[in-house]
Formats: structure tokens, C-alpha cells, sequence
């Protein structure tokens, strides 16, 4: 067993944990914080995406242990407080999630890939960015919409469309 | 149209808390006391047990019990079952092997549960796990569907030439004259290929055990937590129903895989008795490609009959189908019901004769699979179909018009009864979307770049709700295939909803309430879907089948009926009316001709406070339930076009363009709907182009994580342009078709039909990997620079 | 996973005296390619030596004529920094198609070096460009370093601790995905300094990377994918798998090649 400290949605958490503990296991089993989650053993699907020291990594494949004094921000950190984050906006806006599962994963690589490359997204840099999140109920289309819009959104913008989708497919 | 009601984009209740992280899916959940099960699976495709030795693994840290199949034979536990009856052409029943949830005496797949170690962690499982000690006595493997019949290995004593049975549907006399009079024939042979589920969420399981009740609750990823019990219950034994509770909460995408009753959860919940304490067991990925039962998987020959004009006259099939090691749960209905009554397609063809021969193989279980069945089908049709348009010089999109289905009712040769469509307003509409005309001079752009443009069709249909229940039962079904709704009216008139079906990505919690909203004239936020629960809903039959919207919302409808019927009594005593001068509407219970009336709110405080009315002559509350059973299988249809473009120097395949025009009849959320044919066509596109489960010749899975089996990823994708026409279904109150499986079942044979127009031949099978299209695309440079 | 034991040096000396006397003591470094490994129970370490805070083993820096990378310099850092892209842009590129996003933040050029997965990226660019594997002992030419399938000239207790790469004029790279993995089915790496032309191949190669002698002639005549008209790679000596079989890598080895060289020539 070994000590770990480390600041996870913004507050320090300390624990006693065995090596062999991966980051998404800490999150999930030991702070509960089960928006995080394991979907293959590959280190391919990306359901387990959260960031550390704000760069999105795959928590199934980082030790907990590696993250000794990083700070940590999962799905359940992005809010603030009542107020969804506009990445959270644009996916319920664009109907960017079905089961949900792959959902957290999606968005906290949504809000890195803003992160990275900006507010004004293109489909082709959505699309190539996302290859490291596996979606199988979507087919994408909804999620790049989300993303495009949320982008947007981050910059001050509105998560909606010109056209709201609502009255679109009347 | 309200903005909340049916056919408005209503945003999805649900999603609230899968955006922030909140969903509750199995493995989130933990029971006090929990301990962990971890499976022993064979590492070989087929051998005996000879000896399973635990005594070493039984004295590792943290081990709380060992178990083998020996165990649950010595406690009565039944074998896992196949529930649905099939005939051989002889009348003899399907040849059923033993299905034992721990292997009994053999095992026939990897990853056939030779074990259940159960401990305090997991690791401390997977550590004694491998201490167990078995001795196998490998058998050779037979993988291979074509050839399983011919194998000399046999996989289960009851099942000579591994073959379950010899199955038939339609008049084989009327079609082999059909065929001798026939001008023109066009033969296909076809591999539909093996694929593997993968819901993003693997399965999991916790079992839990009350001694003090003598009740068992079983936390599960279920599609149909009913029927999960009903088969716990009345089949494998675990407890009655009233002492076994089965939950699905959160379920993260079943696609199928989620239907059956598996080894491991029936193990769960049997051990967490054994060892007095909650047993949980969360599949990893690899397990899950082992281990969830996988779908299509067949091999067939196909021929379609045309006269001198083009005019279909008969369709004759042989299809070979590998339904893997044992039957799981409804296999054998698969490339059977669901799939020979689709092959007549969208067309008018007079005879149709199709014969199945279902084989046993050293592989996974095979089983439903978005659209099960009826993927299958709608290759086999219109592969020929494209074909055979190509083999007469005809286009394609006029040859599938002029052989169209244009009165209904329409009575196919294999028991459907169509009810009601447009297919040529639908093909009409995709070709505009697609831009049909322009598509020459695109080709030509594309061959300036040195690339190969196609266009495809597919012109599908399906049959969904899966019912009525007594046509079902006819064909061998144990169930019967209706749906349940309760309807709890609170009393200031929030509204909970019961529903038999099951979501797990579907959005329910918000089309269901929706309708509830539209009908009783509540508010949206006033509604509540409950499902997933058998304590909570009394009985159900769960979510496949694209059957929850045609099935499930038609019970609600009923339900809801009868409870605007006994607010109108209320409403009579209140109102101090009589009850034939009710109206409905708007929310409002109004008097005829007057301008008295009650809201549903204040009639919902009236029938719960009874002040107005004598309860000896109407009883208090306001809840109704009811059950509905269809009286027809629903017809949704459709065409997608695909337009893409090959690069023959690498294979690689690029989908530039994607017309879908689906008439699922009314549509309650359209959001909703078009993001089920989005995902439907990237199930559909992964099949066609990247996905396929290998064995090889010694029955291991080469396919057996997403570094080999290939996922559609975003960038494999297009952006789809969906379209829909609107022939509302006569055979429920909401004239819903169903929409889950149509994007699968439409887009393999548009991405097939597209790549060999590319190429100018037939040669190529799914999946069109870069290496096969560019093998294929080198037949077909050769043959340009030979002309 | 196995238990082991978990250590978090400062610095690479440090590192080297955990791994020399901790029993069967491995490096962590982006954890990618190992951690999926134990968690399969296919590697079973003693110890983790994770040099995640070894400070002296980051950092990008341009030195003279070489360019020099730290081992733990993560494939995101690489493809994003100036220094790389001033350089040898072709690098750049590389790191920043390896994997996906999040594996690039953490995986890095010391642990995908020191594996020499056959699939990986940067072997070919090692190879290519000349770079040379700066151990805590040696420096070792990459002509030398790569060994063969996941083997290299590393000795027990050895640590990378950069690689220095000679800046070339002209460099390329161009890669077939694996669809599935993301890996390299076919990876080509070009490159040309004053008059040496050297083109590596990575993914195809049953012993790992290797270079392509009759491109790099072809090459020197004239430095341009219409050079490479006409030449095929034999399909002797190439991987076959359920992805690809050697006939169509071997095929591909020629188109990526051309590709490398359109994109060290601007014309890509």
C-alpha cells in the first residue's frame, strides 16, 4: 500500500492505496466518482477520459500513483456548480448521447479538443480528434454537431443553433 | 403540435445525468459485503473436462468459494435455455444440446466458463483462478459454418453433423417452376459476416441474497429484466418469482447482446446464496468479445427469377447459419422467423422458397443482433436486386421500381401480411437527396483524381413489434410478445408510467412521457418513466425489435384510456354531471355545452379524496393498467443510398454521401428518431466495411479486442442527410412503425451495392477491408487496361 | 494485475540505482503499451520505476545541428512543439499521429524507443533521420539500437535519457493506419541530409523497422515521388497477419513511401 494525495475536482483527497490501483479504480471505487468509465482493456474506447493537469488522458492506463500531486478533473468536476458546462449544453441540445455510456468520456475529449485547436471547429478536425472515443449508438453525427456547437458555446456563443433543430424537423 | 407533445424534438429528459456523470449503470452499483466473481473460462475451443482440481485455489487469500457445474448439478440448477421451437422440414424438433452455465463434462468454446472463483477483490479471484489446476482432453475444433455439417468433430452427442436442424419456408414446387420459366436468373453466393456486439458498457452482474426473506435481487444489464427473471425463475430455478427481484437500471447500449440470459449472471446470483454475501462480476472487454453472444454469420446461395421484362417471378435461398456452441436464448428464431419472411423484400414476388440448415461450431453463441435476422435478409434481397438490375443493363432505382409492392394490403409468399406503404415516395425522395442526376458527372470528377466513385442502393424493410403473441406462439415462440403499462395518476396529478419496455439508450423517459403529456395534458416535467425493475413493474417483455415504440407506447395508450374514462366518472360526480356529457380535452374535464369543467390535477385530488362521490359506486384512485398485443407485425421500410469513393492505390474506402428515407409511420420525438438511423447506419457501415469476429482453425478468436476488431470510429463516418415519409400503421392506436434497427438492416447492402459499382464487379465480401477492396480494385484496373 | 512494489524517483540517476537493486524492476514511463500489458497479466514486474517526475529526462531543446529530445517528453509535447517543427516538421507529424489524443499525452519517445514495438512510429524516424539513443551509459546509433522484434541494444539497467537527432533538410513521413489498432499497418519515414537519402520502414518488417536500399537509390537520383515509379517492395521478408498479408503491405510500403516523399518535398 502507498499514501496518495491529489486534488480531484478541485479538492485535495488523500488516500492508502495499493500500487496496482489504475486512476479510473481510484475514482470509481475509492471517491465513487463513477461518472468515469471502463469500456475496453485496450486503452481504445475512451469512456475513462478525464484530465490531468488539463490534458485529457485515459485513467485506465495511469496509475493512480503516477498522479501524486496532479489535479484531476472528471465529468462530475465540469459543472459549475447548478450550471452545466456549454460542452454538457451542446451534447443534451444535439442529442449527442444515447445509453449515455461512452458520454463522459466524450465530453471531457470535446472540451480538450477545444482546448487544443480552438473555438471554431471544423467537421474533418472533429472527426479525426475523436479517435480515441468509441461511440457505438451515435454514429458520430450527433456527437460532431454537440461538439461544434459546445465549441462555439465555450467561446461565449450559444450552444443552439441559427435554426433551433426543434422547429427544423417539423 | 404542442412543443412537448408527439412530433416535437423534445431535448431528452434522461440526459441530464449521463452529462454529469450521474447515470447509474451496474457496475456503479455496490451492495455492503460485496465480493467479487471472477471466471475460469476455457482456453480451448473444445475439449472434455477431465478433472477440475481447486483445492489449491480454494486455500488462496480471500477465496470464499470455488465453484464448477458439478456444483449447480448437486443444486437442481437448470441448464440456460433456448426459447424458441423450431422444426426440421421432417417435423423433428431443433437438436438442443445441454447449455449448462458451468461447463458440465466438456466445454465447446474459448471462453466456456470452466469455474467461479468468488473473493474478497478480484484480484485475489483471478489469482486462484489460476491456481485451479484443469485437465483438458483437447478435441480437434470445427469453426467453420460452411463445412460444420460435413466436420467429423461433433460438438453435442444430441446433434449429429452439428446440426441443430433443416428448415424451410415457402412453396418449393411453385418456385422451382417459376425458376424453369424463367428468362433471366441471377445467382449470388453470399457471406453475411460475423460480428460482435459491443454495447460500450460491458456486461456486469450483482447478485444479492436476503436469507432473512429468502429472496434473491439480481442487479443486471438487461434489455428485459422480465424475462431474465421469468428464465431465472421457471427454468434455471433460482428462486420463484416472487423471491427473485431483477433490476436493470442504466444500461449502456444492448443492441441485442442484452436480451439473453447468460452463464454469468445466472451464476452471480446463485453464488451470492453460497457464500452469504452480494457477488459482483463486471466483464471486461475481452470477455465480452469471448463471451456475448455475437450475431449474423451466414453463408448463402441466392438466386432471383425475372422474366424477359425485368419482372421479378420467384427467389429461391439456401442459407447455411452458425449459431456457435449452444443455443442462446432466442437464437434459433434468428435466421429463421426473422429472417426468411423478409425476403420478399419491397417486391412483388409471386414464389419464394428458402431452406436453412442451422450448425453448431466450437465458437461463441450467436443471437440477435441489431435487426437479427432481417439484416440478413434485406443482403441476401437486395444484393440480388442490384445485381441482377446490372446483369439486365437496367438502373437500378428504375428496376427496383418497377418490381415494387404498390397495393397493400399486400400477402407475401412467406407469411407476411404488409399492411400499408409507399416505397416508390421513398426511393423518389432518397434520389433527390443524393442529387441522383449529378451523380455521372461526380464519377467522372472522381476518376480525374484517379479514384473509383459508386453509388448503392438498398431498398429495405423489416418486421418489427415482433407479435401478435398467438402468431409468435404458432411459430414456436415460449413467449408470448405483448407489452405492459401501468399508469399511476398521484393526487395533484403528477403521473408515474410502468412500462414493461426497457431503455438503454432508446430515450423512453422521454418519447413515453411525451405521449403522457400530449394525451393527459400535463406537463412534461410532471411525467415519470419507470422501468427496469420487477418489483416495480409487474411484468414485461422489454425493449428488441424496434418493438418498444409500436408495442410498449401502444400499452400505454390503453392504459391511458382507461384512465381518462374514470377521470370522466370523477369528473360526472364533481361536475355533477352525467358522465356521457365529459369531454376531454387540453388537460381539462369539461361539461358539454357549459363552460364547467376540472383540471386532470383537481380530478386526480377528487378521485384519491373521494369527498364527491360514494366510494361504493366508483372507487377511489385513479391507476389503470393494461396489456397490449398487436394484431400485426409493423412494416417499416426505407431507402439509403450510399455514394463513395475508392482509392485503388491503398483500398481504402471513403463514404462521401449518405441518403436515408425511412418511413417508420408516426414519429413521436424526431430527434430521437434520426439518431436511431444514425447509429443504425454505423453498425450498418462497420459491418459492410470494418467488422468481423475470426476464428481460426483451432476455434481461437483472433478478433478478441478492439486492437483487432474494428470499431466505427468518427472519422470512418460521413454526416448522414435523413429523410422520412409517413405511412401511418393501421395496427396500433399510434400508428408507429418502429425505428431501432432500420439504419443497420438498410446500410450494408448500399456500402456492398456502392463498392461494386465502383468496381465495376461482384467480387467482394464484407468486411471491405482496405486489403480486400484494393485486391479488388486491382482486378479492376486490369480489366480497364485491357479494354 | 501482479502486485508490485511502486517507486517515483526525481531523477534518472536515481532511476538507475532503483532498477539495479529492486528485483526485477521495470521503467514506467507513458505507461501504454506496459500498463495494458500487466493489466492482462502478460508482464509481472517486481517494481515500477516511474520516471514521470524525473525532471532531467524532459525537455525539447535544439543543439547545434541536432535537434534533442528528453526521453519522457510526451508524443503531444513533440508534435507541439516549435523547436520540432522548425526542425524536422516531419517529426512533428509523427508524434502527432500516434495513437489518439490521449495517448499522446502520455505516451513518450523514450518508452515507444525502448519498446520497438514493430508497429510503432519513431523507429522509422530514428532510422531515417540517424538519430542517436543517449543512455544513462552510451550513446548508441538507432542503426545499432533497434534489434529486432520489441528487442534493442539496451543492457539491464540501462535508461534512455534522450535521443539526439541530426536536423535534415528534407523529411517526411507517411503512415497506413492499422483500421482497429491506430498502429502503423505501414509507416515510411524519408529523409535526405546533404546527399544521403535514407527511407525506413516501420510495421511491415517481420524483425521490426528496416531500411529500403533500392528507394533510397532511386532517391539519390532524384529526390521526388516520381522516382519511385515503378519500384515495388518484394513481399519477401514481410508480416503477415489477419490485417494485412505481405503482398498488400508490400504494396503499401511503396505508395506510403511516395506519399513521405510528396510531403518532405511540399507537394503532399
Amino acid at each position: 500500500m502507498a499514501n496518495l494525495s491529489m486534488t480531484v475536482n478541485g479538492k485535495p483527497v488523500t488516500a492508502n492505496v495499493d500500487p496496482r490501483t489504475l486512476l479510473v479504480q481510484f475514482l470509481r471505487e475509492h471517491l465513487r466518482l463513477t461518472g468515469t468509465h471502463v469500456g475496453c482493456d485496450t486503452s481504445q474506447c475512451g469512456a475513462c477520459v478525464v484530465h490531468l493537469d488539463g490534458k485529457a488522458v485515459k485513467a485506465c492506463t495511469t496509475l493512480a500513483l503516477s498522479c501524486e500531486g496532479a489535479s484531476v478533473t472528471t465529468i462530475e468536476g465540469l459543472a459549475d456548480g447548478t450550471a452545466l458546462h456549454p460542452m454538457q449544453e451542446a451534447f443534451r441540445e444535439h442529442h449527442g448521447l444515447q445509453c449515455g455510456f461512452c458520454t463522459p468520456g466524450m465530453i471531457m475529449s470535446a472540451v480538450d479538443i477545444v482546448n487544443r485547436r480552438g473555438h471554431d471547429l471544423d467537421e474533418k478536425t472533429i472527426r479525426e480528434d475523436l479517435d480515441g472515443n468509441i461511440c457505438r449508438c451515435t454514429g458520430y453525427h450527433n456527437i460532431v454537431k454537440a461538439i461544434a456547437a459546445g465549441a462555439a458555446a465555450m467561446a461565449g456563443g450559444s450552444v443552439k443553433d441559427p435554426v433551433p433543430p426543434r422547429q427544423a424537423a417539423e | 403540435m404542442s412543443v412537448t407533445g408527439i412530433g416535437a424534438s423534445v431535448r431528452r429528459k434522461e440526459d441530464h445525468r449521463f452529462i454529469t456523470g450521474q447515470g447509474r449503470y451496474t457496475d456503479d452499483i455496490n451492495r455492503p459485503g460485496q465480493a467479487h466473481a471472477y471466471f475460469l473460462r476455457s482456453p480451448h475451443a473444445h475439449a472434455t473436462l477431465n478433472r477440475i482440481d481447486t483445492r489449491a485455489a480454494a486455500a488462496m487469500p480471500g477465496v470464499l468459494g470455488i465453484f464448477t457445474g458439478e456444483d449447480l448439478a448437486a443444486d437442481k440448477v437448470g441448464g440456460l435455455i433456448c426459447g424458441w421451437m423450431i422444426h426440421s422440414k421432417d417435423g423433428s424438433p431443433m437438436k438442443a444440446g445441454p447449455h449448462p452455465a458451468l461447463a458440465q463434462g466438456k466445454v465447446r468454446y474459448v471462453g466456456d466458463h470452466v469455474a467461479v472463483v468468488v473473493a474478497e477483490t478480484l484480484a485475489q479471484a483471478r489469482d486462484a483462478a489460476e491456481a485451479i489446476v484443469v485437465d483438458y482432453g483437447v478435441l480437434p475444433a470445427v469453426t467453420e459454418t460452411a463445412s460444420a455439417a460435413k466436420a467429423k468433430t461433433q460438438v453435442h452427442a444430441e446433434a449429429p453433423d452439428n446440426t441443430v436442424f433443416n428448415w424451410h419456408l415457402g412453396d418449393k414446387g411453385a418456385t422451382d417452376a417459376a425458376f424453369k420459366a424463367a428468362r433471366h436468373v441471377t445467382r449470388l453466393d453470399i457471406v453475411n459476416n460475423r460480428l460482435v456486439p459491443n454495447p460500450m458498457e460491458p456486461r456486469a452482474a450483482v447478485g444479492d441474497y436476503d436469507a432473512g426473506e429468502g429472496a434473491f435481487t439480481l442487479y443486471t444489464t438487461s434489455q428485459n429484466p422480465h424475462v431474465a427473471r421469468l428464465v431465472l425463475s421457471a427454468f434455471i430455478g433460482i428462486a420463484p418469482e416472487n423471491k427473485l427481484r431483477v433490476i436493470a437500471p442504466d444500461v449502456g447500449g444492448g443492441f441485442g447482446s442484452k436480451i439473453f440470459i447468460y452463464a454469468e449472471e445466472t451464476v452471480c446470483v446463485w453464488a451470492a446464496k453460497k457464500v452469504g454475501r452480494p457477488v459482483k462480476w463486471t466483464s471486461d472487454r475481452t470477455e465480452a468479445f469471448l463471451s456475448d453472444a455475437h450475431g449474423r454469420d451466414h453463408v448463402t446461395h441466392a438466386e432471383l427469377a425475372m422474366d424477359a421484362d425485368g419482372k421479378m417471378l420467384a427467389m429461391r435461398v439456401k442459407t447455411t447459419a452458425n449459431l456457435g456452441a449452444y443455443l442462446s436464448t432466442f437464437s434459433s428464431s434468428v435466421p429463421t422467423y426473422l429472417y426468411a419472411p423478409l425476403l420478399s423484400g419491397q417486391y412483388d414476388i409471386p414464389a419464394i422458397y428458402c431452406e436453412v440448415d442451422a450448425v453448431y461450431t466450437n465458437t461463441a453463441p450467436v443471437d440477435a443482433y441489431r435487426g437479427a435476422g432481417r439484416p440478413e435478409a434485406t443482403f441476401v434481397v437486395e444484393r440480388l436486386v442490384e445485381v441482377a438490375a446490372r446483369q439486365l443493363g437496367k438502373d437500378p432505382a428504375k428496376f427496383r421500381t418497377q418490381n415494387f409492392i404498390r397495393k397493400f394490403p399486400h400477402q407475401t409468399p412467406v407469411i407476411m401480411m404488409y399492411d400499408t406503404g409507399n416505397y416508390a415516395a421513398a426511393l423518389k425522395k432518397a434520389l433527390e437527396i443524393i442529387d441522383y442526376k449529378g451523380f455521372p458527372k461526380r464519377r467522372r470528377d472522381s476518376a480525374r483524381n484517379g479514384k473509383l466513385r459508386g453509388i448503392g442502393f438498398s431498398a429495405y424493410i423489416e418486421a418489427c413489434g415482433i407479435a401478435p403473441s398467438a402468431a409468435v406462439g404458432s411459430l414456436g415462440a415460449g413467449v408470448g410478445l405483448w407489452e405492459s403499462a401501468e399508469v399511476r395518476v398521484n393526487p395533484i396529478g403528477t403521473v408515474e408510467i410502468l412500462t414493461g419496455s426497457h431503455s438503454h439508450g432508446q430515450g423512453h423517459e422521454t418519447t413515453f412521457a411525451q405521449l403522457v403529456s400530449d394525451r393527459l395534458g400535463v406537463p412534461l416535467e410532471n411525467v415519470s418513466i419507470i422501468h427496469g425493475d420487477t418489483d416495480k413493474v409487474q411484468m414485461g417483455m422489454g425493449t428488441y425489435g424496434s418493438r418498444s415504440g409500436a408495442v410498449g407506447m401502444s400499452a400505454i395508450v390503453k392504459a391511458l384510456d382507461k384512465v381518462i374514462a374514470k377521470g370522466k366518472k370523477v369528473a360526472a360526480y364533481v361536475l355533477e354531471a352525467d358522465e356521457a356529457d365529459i369531454d376531454f380535452k387540453d388537460g381539462n374535464f369539461t361539461v358539454k355545452g357549459t363552460d364547467r369543467k376540472l383540471d386532470f390535477g383537481s380530478c386526480a385530488l377528487q378521485a384519491y379524496v373521494a369527498h364527491k362521490f360514494n366510494g361504493q359506486d366508483l372507487e377511489p384512485g385513479l391507476k389503470e393498467g393494461a396489456f397490449y398485443d398487436p394484431t400485426n407485425f409493423t412494416f417499416p421500410a426505407g431507402v439509403h443510398i450510399c455514394e463513395l469513393e475508392i482509392d485503388p492505390d491503398t483500398g481504402v474506402t471513403r463514404i462521401q454521401r449518405w441518403a436515408a428515407v425511412d418511413d417508420f409511420g408516426n414519429v413521436i420525438n424526431p430527434m430521437i428518431v434520426e439518431g436511431q438511423v444514425h447509429g443504425g447506419i454505423a453498425q450498418g457501415v462497420g459491418q459492410a466495411l470494418l467488422e468481423g469476429a475470426r476464428y481460426n482453425a483451432d476455434g481461437q478468436l483472433v478478433t478478441a479486442s478492439f486492437m483487432d476488431y474494428c470499431m466505427p470510429r468518427a472519422d470512418d463516418l460521413p454526416s448522414f442527410e435523413v429523410g422520412m415519409t409517413v405511412t401511418p400503421c393501421p395496427s396500433n392506436p399510434l400508428g408507429i412503425k418502429g425505428c431501432g434497427e432500420a439504419g443497420a438492416i438498410a446500410a450494408p447492402p448500399a456500402v456492398i451495392n456502392a463498392i461494386t459499382d465502383a468496381l465495376g464487379h461482384e467480387d467482394i465480401a464484407m468486411p471491405a477491408t482496405p486489403q480486400a477492396v484494393w485486391r479488388a480494385a486491382q482486378k479492376t484496373l486490369s480489366r480497364m487496361a485491357a479494354e | 494485475m501482479y502486485a508490485f512494489t511502486y517507486h517515483r524517483p526525481a531523477t534518472a540517476r536515481q532511476a538507475a540505482s532503483l532498477l539495479a537493486r529492486k528485483e526485477d524492476a521495470k521503467l514506467l514511463a507513458g505507461g501504454h503499451t506496459l500498463l495494458p500489458t500487466m493489466k492482462q497479466r502478460l508482464a509481472s514486474p517486481g517494481a515500477l520505476v516511474d520516471l514521470g517526475s524525473c525532471a532531467d529526462l524532459r525537455g525539447i531543446a535544439r543543439k547545434g545541428r541536432n535537434l534533442v529530445i528528453g526521453a519522457m517528453a510526451t508524443h503531444a509535447e513533440v508534435a507541439a512543439s516549435p523547436e520540432v517543427r522548425e526542425a524536422i516538421p516531419a517529426l512533428a507529424y509523427l508524434a502527432g499521429h500516434i495513437g489518439d489524443p490521449h495517448v499522446r499525452n502520455r505516451g513518450t519517445i523514450g518508452g515507444s524507443v525502448a519498446n520497438n514495438d514493430p508497429a510503432a512510429d519513431y523507429p522509422a524516424a530514428l532510422l531515417a533521420l540517424g538519430a542517436t539513443v543517449v543512455t544513462n551509459k552510451r550513446k548508441l546509433p538507432a542503426g545499432e539500437f533497434f534489434t529486432g522484434l520489441y528487442e534493442t541494444a539496451l543492457e539491464e539497467g540501462e535508461i534512455i535519457v534522450k535521443v539526439s537527432f541530426p536536423v535534415a533538410s528534407r523529411a517526411g513521413y507517411a503512415k497506413f493506419r492499422n483500421p482497429a489498432s491506430r498502429y502503423a499497418l505501414v509507416g515510411v519515414f524519408v529523409a535526405k541530409r546533404g546527399g544521403e537519402i535514407a527511407v525506413a520502414v516501420t510495421g511491415a518488417g517481420e524483425g521490426g523497422v528496416f531500411r529500403w536500399p533500392e528507394a533510397e537509390a532511386a532517391l539519390r537520383a532524384r529526390f521526388a515521388p516520381k522516382s519511385l515509379d515503378g519500384l515495388a517492395h518484394t513481399a519477401k521478408g514481410i508480416n503477415s497477419d489477419i490485417h494485412a498479408d505481405a503482398e498488400y503491405r508490400a504494396h503499401l510500403i511503396g505508395v506510403m513511401a511516395k506519399q513521405a516523399v510528396a510531403q518532405a518535398t511540399g507537394k503532399a
